[in-house]
């Protein structure tokens, strides 16, 4: 076999149609809750749409998988420093929405930079600590790493966007831990990171009042009734009355009733939970854990550490958002506004994760060449 | 380096297996703790939720505090606020509302483009939040909202209150206005409770006393159907309503001012010079603040901006002028504190050459003391006292008596004015100060800047004996503390503050001003004379820049006519600064101020003379001299009843044996303290013929206190 460049058809035979068939099971529920959840309103439709964008997602998804990862790390540099110039871009020229420049417009379409941006960095952080070796990491190598993640971070933190900002972290935290970091130098980080956020918080400059009151409501829902404290209430209410069973399928009375705010993206979870239960939440989480401890096994039978770094910053940036948005719905975290991979409605998000599975794939399929 | 490929040597390094064990499990620990969460929620608490969720049609609707209003310092409405309805666009409904929205901008009368344009704004926006699309509707439209709550169920109205200003701009940059709050203003950590959309002080007395006028909003539990319409009403939490703050203005003399300022450009202010109180302030040009309360149209407020006669300023704290004659009051202090004035005279001859120059004076004045150059304002005299003291010496007593730096009043936005000195010259202009500079100085022009309220401030500090105040337009005392001092830290300035005056120098300045409105030759208020009110003050021509001897009244070049007045002559009680921007000449503003005085002084001496007002006043005892007649022995034995003479012929009988005199004091309480005294109506002797109307002097003795009648008899 060739070890460069694309293998010929027939190379599917390591495909993981396991992943993909588990995959594919969220995306039907997706589409389901979608449908029921914006039954009424006037997101009705949405469910065909997410349909197409998940077909897209799987075209995309067999075409990436074709790619030979190593290709991609290649031109890591280069796609990010593109990133870069296209996120100044859109504080350039971006249409400013609701106080926000996060899209620019070539003509009829809205293109979000911040969202690619994820997917170039876990190829850039893995290229990264692939050329380190897996050797201990110096400061300068720590330092190195948290600004190359930083800088775009900060770019898209000051659309404002702090949702897709927070996503980049996991992906340079996994690349930090498994890179190689001393515990020694994780501790210090640790804490100089919880001094700056404390200094942040409090500076009262970073952070206007109102942001910081939606990052706390969500200990306290009717100190904000307004706003945020809204919507963390109300998606209580209705994972908590769907009780063990769930009111069924199109009959949560919150999502129908037009209570939950962004029941087909957002809150999907929580329209979810209401009308399928504790069971049906319990068997998405299953299939969620099933299809991350999947993706883990792609990593450690990958055939280079680089491999193996990509994998597993896909799966970090995918923990992180199921961590977050099923915590938000459940009273864990604040609300942020991001969104729940491959269930909430959404073409970049549902791009982006098949972009990222198709990476995966290709990892996985690579394991046995030299 | 970075641009390499990857080093395919270190293929064979793998990621230690360890750690992604360590991955795994950490994963598995956060799916647990979400599932606990889960089963929190849906197991064991499934129930108490669905209560929730039963009665979850409720939507929390915002119960808007009232605004509290402004009041003057008697307690007479000023700033109130008004009852308005504005209406909002729902878009939980599931209807498309595009189909709708021709009809409802032809009900509400709003430009249909408009209304898509609000619209297509707010797209992005939460499903649940509620677009404003109208404010202040008329009943008309309020009717068409309601007659059409079946087919257009997205409409809403929520009532407010508005604010209510007074009309034509009266006291408006006193009072100020609200809007909304800005986006600049929600960085700031001091607006840290406000949301977009919150109504805000922007200027004035709404903004430095805004926290406590916004009170507190409440909330309200409104029960929905499913189409978002009101069924019922729940728990509901109070609106704390805002303070009512009394304002120290006086109604009757903001009116006199306003009044007296006319159709003029430029401030007058009128204090209480005793304690900082200000009973009036103006400025000319206005504008009306209620164009503000509902949103002020773009071209309305383009206009306001950029009238070149600044509108929206407030002139009476933000207009830095140079303040012409009125400085020579600031300079006599200083040459008599320095012992150089005293004795000095000057020739004035129409002016004098100093360092070279000629300066003019406006008229030949002759030889002249301190105590003639005040009132006739002679220019040769004070820039012979300039170049003797120097401008640091003058720059020392001027800046003692608050000259270039802020005030500290209560208002926001204050200029602090510029008092040259050779340090001030080097600070800004990296050039040393050249000796001749000093002259023009010395008659307030030059690079002298002040404000009017640091005039007036200055000027009576000096007549009240060197006592500078802190001028207020809100007295303290109904300020919780921390806010009290919150505002003292934010509005800071000299405040209050003592310059010490021997007692010669404050008379001879004193003496000067009130000279000035005396009759007499080249005094320069004698036009402004009151008759009966002890009034002193002093006059400013001002020239501008490039106006030399222009005098056409309203000219762009036109000198600046400037007066301070005060009554009396000695800690006053009342202080006026009349600035007429291009006014021309300093005595036309006298006139003015003595108008404003006169109004002051007629109001304080009708409260005297209001016997009712009085009388609810607790009194002192009242030292009461009398001298009356003794009557003889024989008259006292026929027993009139409550020692009233009678009527008739015992009047007659009173025989005067002798005059007595004494004094007393009297408790005076209530004057009528025995209403049967007014009616006078005495029992008499049965036999007596029916009595004629008491006689004068007996009525005089009737109408005192029964205390007093006991002394006498």
């Amino acid at each position: 076999m060739r070890a460069t460049g694309s293998r010929g058809f027939g190379g599917f035979r390591d495909f993981d149609w396991t992943l993909l068939g588990l995959v594919l099971a969220l995306c039907t529920v997706s589409v389901f809750e979608i449908y029921s959840a914006t039954l009424h309103t006037k997101y009705s439709g949405f469910h065909t749409k997410q349909l197409y964008w998940i077909g897209g997602g799987i075209v995309v998804m067999f075409v990436m998988s074709k790619i030979d990862y190593h290709r991609l790390l290649d031109v890591a540099y280069w796609a990010y420093g593109f990133c870069l110039l296209s996120l100044v871009a859109v504080k350039l020229v971006g249409s400013k929405v609701l106080g926000a420049r996060r899209w620019i417009k070539i003509g009829p379409m809205h293109f979000q930079p911040s969202e690619w941006v994820k997917l170039v960095l876990i190829v850039l952080v893995a290229h990264y600590f692939a050329n380190l070796g897996g050797k201990r990491l110096t400061w300068g190598d720590v330092f190195k790493a948290i600004a190359l993640v930083g800088v775009p971070m900060l770019l898209v933190l000051s659309q404002p966007d702090l949702g897709t900002a927070l996503t980049y972290t996991p992906i340079l935290l996994a690349g930090l831990f498994l890179g190689g970091i001393h515990w020694k130098q994780a501790a210090i980080l640790g804490t100089v990171g919880l001094v700056a956020v404390v200094g942040v918080w409090s500076s009262g400059k970073i952070l206007k009042p109102y942001q910081k009151a939606r990052l706390t409501s969500f200990m306290n829902p009717d100190n904000d009734p307004k706003g945020s404290g809204y919507q963390i209430k109300q998606s209580l209410i209705a994972v908590g009355s769907g009780g063990i069973w769930g009111q069924g399928a199109e009959q949560g009375t919150q999502t129908q009733g037009d209570f939950l705010p962004i029941p087909h993206a957002d809150f999907i979870f929580a329209a979810f939970s209401e009308e399928h239960g504790f069971t049906g939440a319990f068997v998405v989480l299953l299939l969620y854990f099933v299809i991350l401890m999947r993706l883990i096994q792609n990593a450690q039978t990958a055939a280079d550490m680089s491999g193996s770094l990509l994998v597993m910053g896909v799966v970090a940036v995918l923990t992180f958002q199921i961590a977050v948005n099923v915590g938000m719905v459940i009273g864990f975290m604040p609300v942020t506004g991001i969104p729940l991979p491959l269930m909430s409605y959404g073409g970049s998000s549902v791009l982006f994760t098949f972009l990222a599975l198709g990476v995966v794939m290709n990892v996985r399929m690579g394991r046995f060449v030299n | 380096m970075a641009f390499d490929k990857v080093d395919r040597v270190n293929r064979d390094e793998k990621l230690p297996a360890l750690k992604l064990t360590v991955v795994q499990y950490g994963i598995l620990i956060m799916m647990l703790v979400l599932v606990g969460g889960l089963w929190r929620l849906q197991v064991l608490g499934g129930d108490n939720w669905r209560v929730l969720a039963a009665q979850n049609r409720i939507r929390k609707v915002p119960v808007m505090a009232a605004r509290g209003k402004l009041l003057d310092r008697e307690g007479r409405l000023l700033v109130d606020n008004y009852p308005s309805v504005s209406c909002f666009l729902l878009r939980e409904q599931s209807r498309t509302l595009d189909a709708d929205l021709p009809l409802i901008a032809k009900g509400l009368n709003l430009d249909l483009d408009q209304l898509r344009n609000t619209l297509h704004r707010f797209r992005l926006a939460p499903g649940y939040q509620p677009i404003p699309i109208k404010q202040d509707i008329s009943p008309d439209e309020q009717a068409f909202i309601e007659a059409h709550r079946n087919e257009l169920p997205e409409l809403e109205t929520v009532d407010e209150e508005r604010r209510l200003y007074p009309r034509d701009g009266f006291a408006a940059h006193l009072i100020g206005y609200v809007g909304e709050v800005s986006e600049e203003m929600l960085n700031d950590p001091k607006y840290a409770y406000y949301e977009p959309g919150d109504v805000v002080g922007r200027a004035g007395v709404e903004q430095t006393y805004d926290e406590l006028l916004r009170g507190q909003d409440g909330s309200m539990d409104v029960v929905v159907d499913s189409h978002g319409r009101e069924v019922g009403r729940q728990g509901i939490q109070l609106a704390t309503p805002g303070k009512d703050l009394k304002l120290t203005v006086d109604i009757d003399i903001q009116r006199a001012a306003e009044l007296a300022l006319g159709s003029a450009n430029g401030a007058v202010i009128a204090m209480d010079p005793r304690n900082g109180e200000i009973l009036a302030l103006v400025s000319h040009p206005s504008y009306d603040p209620n164009a503000f309360a509902v949103r002020i149209g773009r071209s309305d407020w383009n206009k306001l901006i950029t009238d070149p006669n600044h509108p929206l300023m407030n002139k009476a704290i933000q207009d830095q002028l140079a303040p012409g004659s009125t400085f020579k009051v600031i300079m006599s202090v200083a040459g008599l504190q320095e012992g150089i004035a005293e004795n000095l005279k000057v020739n004035c001859s129409g002016g004098g050459t100093f360092y070279g120059h000629f300066f003019k004076c406006d008229h030949h004045h002759g030889l002249l003391s301190i105590h003639e150059a005040i009132p006739e304002s002679c220019d040769t005299y004070f820039y012979e006292l300039a170049s003797r003291l120097g401008i640091d010496t003058i720059a020392k007593y001027a800046t003692g008596l608050g000259i270039g730096s802020k005030t500290g009043i209560d208002l926001p936005n204050e200029m602090a004015g510029v008092m040259p000195s050779t340090q001030w010259k080097m600070k800004n202009y990296h050039e040393k100060w050249y000796a001749g500079e000093v002259i023009s100085v010395g008659i307030g022009q030059g690079a002298v800047a002040v404000t009017p309220l640091q005039l007036v401030r200055a000027l009576s500090g000096i007549a009240s004996d060197g006592h500078l105040v802190r001028p207020h337009v809100v007295n303290s005392d109904q300020l919780p503390a921390e806010f009290k001092q919150a505002v003292l830290d934010t509005y800071n300035g000299s405040g209050v503050k003592d310059v010490s005056l021997s007692s010669d120098t404050w008379m001879t300045v004193t003496e000067g001003m009130a000279a000035a409105t005396q009759p007499g030759l080249y005094h320069t208020a004698e036009g402004a004379h009151l008759e009966g009110i002890d009034f002193a003050g002093k006059t400013g021509t001002a020239q501008v820049v490039g106006g030399g001897d222009t005098h056409n009244k309203g000219g762009a070049k036109t000198p600046n006519a400037w007066f301070v007045g005060m009554a009396p002559r000695r800690n006053p009680e009342i202080a006026v600064v009349v600035l007429q921007e291009h006014g021309d000449w300093g005595s036309g503003s006298a006139k003015l101020a003595a108008q404003i005085i006169t109004a002051y002084v007629n109001k304080k001496r009708k409260q005297e003379g209001n016997l009712l007002l009085q009388a609810n006043k607790p009194s002192a005892p009242v030292e009461v001299g009398a001298v009356w007649s003794m009557p003889t022995p024989q008259e006292r034995t026929h027993g009139r009843s409550r020692g009233n003479a009678s009527g008739g012929d015992k009047a007659d009988g009173l025989q005067v044996a002798g005059m007595q005199g004494g004094h007393f004091l009297v408790d005076t309480g209530s004057p009528f303290a025995t209403p049967e005294l007014a009616s006078a109506s005495f029992p008499s002797h049965p036999k007596d013929p029916p009595q004629e109307p008491v006689e004068k002097e007996t009525a005089a003795v009737a109408d005192l206190p029964t205390r007093f009648r006991r002394v006498i008899y």
